[in-house]
């Protein structure tokens, strides 16, 4: 413990302990609040044009906005809820984009856009969030690894890493990351089907 | 006086510096440096929370009865560096992306605590100032010269610009924990070198 004369020590009595305590948490809580109410919308308006950003790279042109007709989808066994985004030009769909994620990451959680034809290939995919290591796992939202996948349909080939025995290239020295991707890029699949067989399927016929 | 604020205005930055010769600080200088840009930013945030914790704690160090002047540092702390999380995730959303996870780790790295309880308790704001100044800027050295090593041995870039081509394979275990372990080492091994030259 530092003793220093130079300046007075306040004498730590019960009372004033508590009241040092006391005002130093509220003083703190109300000015976390007051920035917090101050950033809330901006930090908003980030997330959506950040997941718009993401949206508007994986499809094709649209011209509507697909958080108007953002559906909930569930995978077969109703575990897991995804987002799917219709993308209309001028009324018609033309593809659309599925938000999905896995846990299966190196470093955990990877969430992703993935947008598909309508004829169920995939366009491509868009990273929202990972924590994979710098300069390895980080690599699969580089292009080199996203191409591979562009016109390539999951229920036609084996969606699988070539070390597995499948269709897809993974990032070297990063098969744990690039399992993971093709793994939400399955759970967006899945969850695809089970809507468009159990859900409406006047989707596509209507318009 | 004026010989005393500029001591503790440069202090931190080579002669005390907070990773290479005081060694504070160590997780967030091994964790986030994989690049040159992760430790500008890393570094630029604590600098900011060095400064106004340093301020804060030197205007109240003498209304805290001195038994419980540890947690009240670290809620002084831990309110801006959530203030400071906050305000870059509003208005700096990319860096924030980037460096997200460490932000929350600048409230216990010792450096803000060391200083807090080693400089800004016993002295005047505008000193406590200067030495936030100080420290914050040698931190954000450190932070930025290894950073730039691990990224261009590990990556072959610098702040993402690509120096080699494609010929060159990186020694990409710089970017991995170990690297930063060697690549740390090794700066230490030439500033303690350089250091002792000029004795």
């Amino acid at each position: 413990m530092i003793k220093n004369k130079k300046t007075k020590k306040v004498s730590s009595s019960l009372i004033n302990m508590g009241l040092a305590l006391l005002i130093t948490c509220t003083l703190s809580a109300l000015s976390l609040g007051w920035v917090e109410e101050l950033t809330a919308d901006s930090i908003k308006k980030n997330s959506y044009l950040k997941e718009l950003a993401a949206i508007s790279s994986v499809v094709n042109e649209f011209n509507n906005n697909p958080y108007e007709e953002k559906m909930t989808i569930t995978t077969p066994n109703k575990r897991h809820k995804l987002d799917l985004f219709p993308i209309r030009k001028d009324g018609v769909i033309n593809s659309f984009a599925i938000k999905t994620y896995s846990n299966n990451g190196f470093g955990g959680r990877i969430e992703m856009i993935v947008g598909f034809y309508i004829d169920g290939a995939i366009k491509s995919f868009a990273i929202t969030q990972h924590k994979e290591t710098p300069g390895l796992g980080s690599k699969i939202n580089d292009d080199k690894f996203k191409q591979q996948f562009n016109g390539y349909n999951p229920q036609k080939g084996i969606f699988k890493v070539r070390q597995d025995g499948g269709d897809i290239d993974a990032v070297t020295g990063a098969t744990i990351s690039s399992r993971a991707v093709i793994k939400a890029i399955q759970r967006a699949v899945d969850a695809f089907n089970n809507f468009y067989q159990t859900g409406v399927k006047d989707e596509t016929t209507e318009s | 006086m004026k010989q005393q604020s500029l001591e503790n205005l440069t202090r931190g930055i080579i002669r005390e510096n907070p990773i290479f010769v005081m060694m504070l600080g160590m997780c967030p200088t091994l964790g986030v440096t994989t690049s040159a840009i992760n430790g500008v930013g890393m570094g630029t945030a604590t600098l900011f929370t060095l400064i106004l914790s340093n301020f804060m704690i030197s205007l109240v160090k003498n209304i805290i009865p001195e038994t419980v002047r540890i947690p009240c540092y670290i809620v002084i702390i831990a309110s801006f560096v959530t203030i400071i999380d906050l305000l870059m995730q509003a208005y700096l959303p990319e860096l924030h992306l980037a460096l997200g996870i460490y932000i929350p780790l600048i409230v216990v790295n010792c450096i803000i605590l060391g200083r807090a309880e080693a400089f800004a308790s016993k002295n005047s704001v505008l000193q406590s100032i200067y030495d936030g100044i100080g420290m914050g800027c040698g931190f954000l050295l450190a932070l930025t010269l290894l950073g730039s090593l691990r990224e261009l041995l590990g990556n072959g870039t610098l702040f993402g610009w690509d120096l080699f081509g494609e010929h060159i394979t990186p020694m990409l275990i710089f970017i991995m924990p170990p690297g930063a372990f060697l690549a740390l080492a090794a700066i230490i091994l030439t500033v303690n070198k350089l250091r002792r030259n000029r004795q």
